[in-house]
């Protein structure tokens, strides 16, 4: 399976802001259902790595049974791995052992969140009023 | 006789209490893979049952890959 990467600005802020909130998360990926990857905390080789050893764990687990799973999270011996999925996308996130699940998949589901919001638009300048001069009411009227 | 029982039941109670912390700790040490289903279902797969060694597999290498 290839994995490209191919970075998101909008995506990269919101990681760096996950990881900013999030004490226990030390690597996250976000990428699409295709497996290319949108932006990352992680250099793109380990990025592409992530991104497709956390495709593949998804998919397998997501045949376990009829209903479309919707988040998992594997703990391990060395640490733990978290993939949440929203509707475009799905963020996979490293920690190390014992972290606070609940908290690590509310972090991973806002940072989801925020990228499927729209950009807020920049703030225009507020427009310059026009220098006009009123009529004076024609006295006679 | 009675210094003597009680340290029996001392024993034993800090053998049974000695257990039941081990076989605790011994069971966290597992690895294991939750799923969580759109229909609110929770499914654990320990290491060791059917269908956990491929998605343990894929973990491990994610968390290997992540580390560098």
């Amino acid at each position: 399976m290839s994995v490209s990467v191919k970075r998101v600005p909008q995506a990269a802020d919101a990681l760096a802001h996950l990881t900013e909130i999030s004490t226990q998360i030390e690597a996250a990926v976000v990428l699409d259902r295709d497996g290319q990857v949108q932006a990352a905390t992680v250099d793109d080789e380990r990025a592409g790595r992530i991104a497709r050893s956390a495709l593949e764990l998804f998919r397998q687990a997501d045949q376990q049974r009829e209903q479309e799973l919707v988040q998992l999270d594997a703990a391990l011996a060395g640490g733990s791995v978290f993939v949440v999925r929203d509707a475009e996308r799905l963020i996979a996130a490293t920690t190390g052992p014992g972290p606070t699940a609940g908290l690590v998949f509310y972090d991973l589901k806002s940072a989801l969140r925020s990228f499927a919001e729209p950009a807020p638009k920049p703030k225009r300048a507020p427009a310059k009023r026009a220098a006009t001069t009123r009529k004076k009411k024609d006295a006679s009227a | 006789m009675r210094a003597r029982r009680a340290l029996a039941v001392g024993a034993a109670l800090g053998s049974a209490i000695g257990a039941v912390v081990l076989r605790r700790r011994a069971g966290r040490s597992r690895d294991r893979v939750e799923l969580y289903f759109e229909d609110g279902s929770l499914v654990t797969l320990a290491q060791g049952t059917a269908g956990a060694e491929p998605l343990l597999l894929h973990a491990r290498e994610l968390l290997a890959a992540a580390r560098g």
